[in-house]
């Protein structure tokens, strides 16, 4: 009997295989199979994402902005302008009348900073044995600007813009969980991407995502499946601020397997990627904003180091386990 | 943490490649063996291979402490979770490690069992007081994690706990060290020799290295670390005089850390013990002393670890030992991964054949 345990649900290879083995064959609709960020209806991009975090709240964010944005951000990467969306809670007996009104008032923060409405939502409320701590489920929908997740508009030689400095959000969270023992705070990067995209001139983007679970590898890995074609990053170019930098090296992990909830990675034409970064780093929450690397023929993900070594970047395959010693 | 960035400085990196390449007599080969799978997983991670002179050839050793426990040892923690109702505290990297059954700890973690990774073993104190069930640590590492270990037992001791065990599976580095170096197809010339282990032992537990004619260095971790130790051994090879080294002195004393040594002495002894595809090696384990064999779960609970070195078909064991390379092993890549592991070489993120899989890029194995 094969179960399903937590690496199923980290974004990295085992989530993957479940989706194509389970979800994608017995529901094998034409516009599922895209897998990106949303699906296009007419003139309508549409999204749903679930959101549980533990702590619930954390430095420069919590569950309820975490919800918005990451919708937002979905429907942003798509090409499209987010508009409505709902929400949906699932909260275990006994929480905090007090926390719930907290996770809402940032709902509504959030979703005035890009106009959105949120327009249903449904509330249920379970025996405290089964659940923990709360979760949102939310949907959303906005008119589609330009479609930013076809893969065929990928070409060998494009170039990479990553939006911002990486593996913010992960080792926030990671911090704020207090098991670590460490003193002080990352703050995550949890943003409003759309902030940032409706500066841009769309007709020069081919391609965008936004990088969050499994970081940036997961997500190039995925792009490279779909578009059957590769990415060489630069090390020396990538942007991780030190004390991300720090706490991922004392325990063992890749800055590019860490979640992110405000980095998007944006596909352009070699000769327009310039005049794209200058633009992106002039946007709220683009100044950290650099150029990764480029689109190569072969279908494998790699980096090259800054001594000129090259090395797989793998799509992740599990859990972020902090390693012993 | 300056030092990430000093030792990591690409002209310095190239200065020092630069000198390599220049020591480097053609037409020789040099094989070392990194011992320690911090090491092996550095080596990767800065794409050490491909910057190299191609003469020289860099193999991993046995210091993957999830890798090199054997299969009976990770099956007998299985059968204790089938059985009884407790608590296991861990090292992460151990929870993707199958068992001859295919389960892991995460499957056990997914069934129910509660399973709890630790950064440090201190962490059980504080569980300890909420609880009545059994607390189980499984104790695995080196001379670098025996120390906490102890510690950890002591404690428990002190406090007078029944309600814990653990497995008592560390391992240490001289009985192994032998083992390579009586082996009689033995062909390193240099060992890059673990920088955390010596930080306790000293340096001396590698003299039997340099008795045998081949370079010993103590390395730290970072590039700039490694790529030294192996400039050190090129020039200890090429001069034909040996001695070891200690090129990780803003680390390592020469006579390492007495005081660990003491934890690790008051609570353990030496015994021989299984290594993956090796078998028993005598001098290569921690053994409870015998006032804190009330904590020895395989006395507790009537385990008995099996006699199964190996999963069928892996070829960790002689990966282990330098002898071959996860390339030629037919699983790897194909049936073996790292999200369906069959060895632990490559479960944890410290062995080859992971270190192998995820860092690369040589397209002819692909
Ligand atoms: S590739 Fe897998 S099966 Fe082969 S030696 Fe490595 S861990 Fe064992």
């Amino acid at each position: 009997m094969s179960i399903i345990d937590l690496t199923c649900g980290s974004g990295g290879r085992n989530t993957h295989q479940l989706i194509v083995d389970v979800i994608l064959k017995n529901l094998n609709y034409p516009e599922l199979f895209n897998m990106g960020d949303a699906a296009y209806i007419g003139n309508f991009a549409f999204t749903t994402d679930s959101f549980v975090v533990t702590p619930e709240f954390f430095p420069n964010c919590d569950i309820g902005k975490l919800a918005v944005c990451g919708t937002s951000n979905d429907l942003t990467v798509a090409g499209a302008r987010p508009e409505f969306m709902s929400l949906s809670l699932i909260i275990p007996e006994g929480y905090k009348k007090e926390n719930l009104e907290k996770i809402i008032k940032s709902v509504r923060t959030s979703a005035d900073e890009v106009n959105v409405q949120v327009v249903c939502g449904d509330t249920k409320v379970v025996d405290n044995m089964s659940l923990k701590s709360i979760i949102i489920n939310t949907a959303g929908i906005g008119k589609i600007i330009k479609k930013l997740n076809d893969y065929n508009a990928i070409e060998v030689g494009d170039k990479i813009i990553i939006t911002s400095d990486i593996a913010r959000h992960g080792m926030a969270i990671l911090l704020a969980r207090g098991e670590l023992q460490f003193n002080g705070s990352i703050e995550s990067d949890c943003c409003h991407l759309y902030n940032l995209f409706k500066c841009l001139d769309y007709n020069c983007l081919n391609f965008a995502r936004d990088a969050t679970r499994g970081g940036i590898a997961a997500v190039l890995n995925e792009i490279s499946e779909k578009c059957r074609k590769g990415f060489l990053l630069y090390e020396e170019d990538i942007v991780v601020k030190n004390e991300v930098k720090y706490l991922c090296e004392m325990l063992g992990f890749d800055p590019l397997t860490v979640a992110n909830e405000g980095v998007s990675v944006i596909i352009v034409k070699r000769d327009k990627v310039e005049d794209v970064l200058k633009l992106v780093k002039k946007c709220n929450y683009g100044d950290n904003a650099f150029i990764a690397g480029e689109v190569i023929e072969r279908q494998v993900v790699m980096l090259k180091t800054i001594y000129g070594g090259l090395r797989n970047v793998e799509m992740p395959s599990g859990l972020l386990l902090p390693r012993i010693c | 943490m300056k030092y990430i960035d000093e030792f990591r400085n690409p002209s310095i990196v190239n200065d020092i490649l630069t000198s390599i390449n220049k020591l480097v007599i053609k037409g020789r080969s040099y094989k070392i063996m990194e011992v320690c799978g911090t090491h092996t997983m550095a080596i990767a991670k800065y794409g050490l291979r491909d910057i190299l002179p191609d003469n020289i050839d860099l193999v991993s050793g046995p210091g993957c402490p999830v890798c090199v426990i054997s299969q009976g040892e990770i099956d007998a923690i299985f059968s204790l979770l089938e059985k009884e109702d407790v608590i296991l505290f861990t090292y992460g990297d151990l929870m993707k490690t199958p068992g001859s059954n295919n389960e892991s700890l995460l499957t056990y973690k997914a069934k129910g069992v509660d399973i709890r990774i630790i950064l440090s073993p201190i962490d059980m104190l504080k569980e300890i007081e909420n609880t009545n069930k059994e607390l189980i640590f499984v104790s695995i590492g080196f001379e670098t994690t025996s120390p906490a270990n102890a510690i950890l037992i002591k404690e428990m001791y002190k406090r007078k706990i029944k309600n814990f065990s653990v497995f008592p599976y560390n391992k240490i580095m001289p009985g192994i060290i032998d083992v390579i170096l009586r082996d009689k197809d033995l062909n390193i010339d240099g060992f890059i020799c673990p920088g955390h282990v010596a930080a306790v032992t000293g340096t001396n537990l590698f003299e039997p290295i340099v008795k045998k004619n081949r370079a010993a260095v103590v390395a730290g971790f970072e590039i700039i670390d490694i790529l030294l130790a192996i400039r050190a051994i090129v020039l200890q090879v090429n001069n034909g005089t040996f001695r070891v080294e200690n090129l990780y002195k803003r680390v390592v004393s020469d006579n390492g850390n007495s005081l660990a040594r003491q934890h690790i002495d008051d609570v353990f002894e030496i015994t021989s013990s299984i290594w993956r595809g090796v078998g028993s090696v005598e001098r290569s384990g921690l053994a409870l002393k015998d006032d804190f064999q009330q904590y020895n779960v395989l006395n507790k609970f009537d385990l008995i670890i099996e006699s199964i070195y190996d999963k069928k078909g892996c070829k960790c064991g002689e990966i282990l030992m330098g002898k071959k390379s996860p390339y030629e092993c037919s699983l790897f890549s194909k049936e073996c991964k790292p999200e369906s592991p069959i060895g632990p070489c490559m479960v944890s993120t410290e062995g080859t054949c992971a270190a192998y899989y995820k860092y690369m890029v040589k397209s002819e194995h692909y």
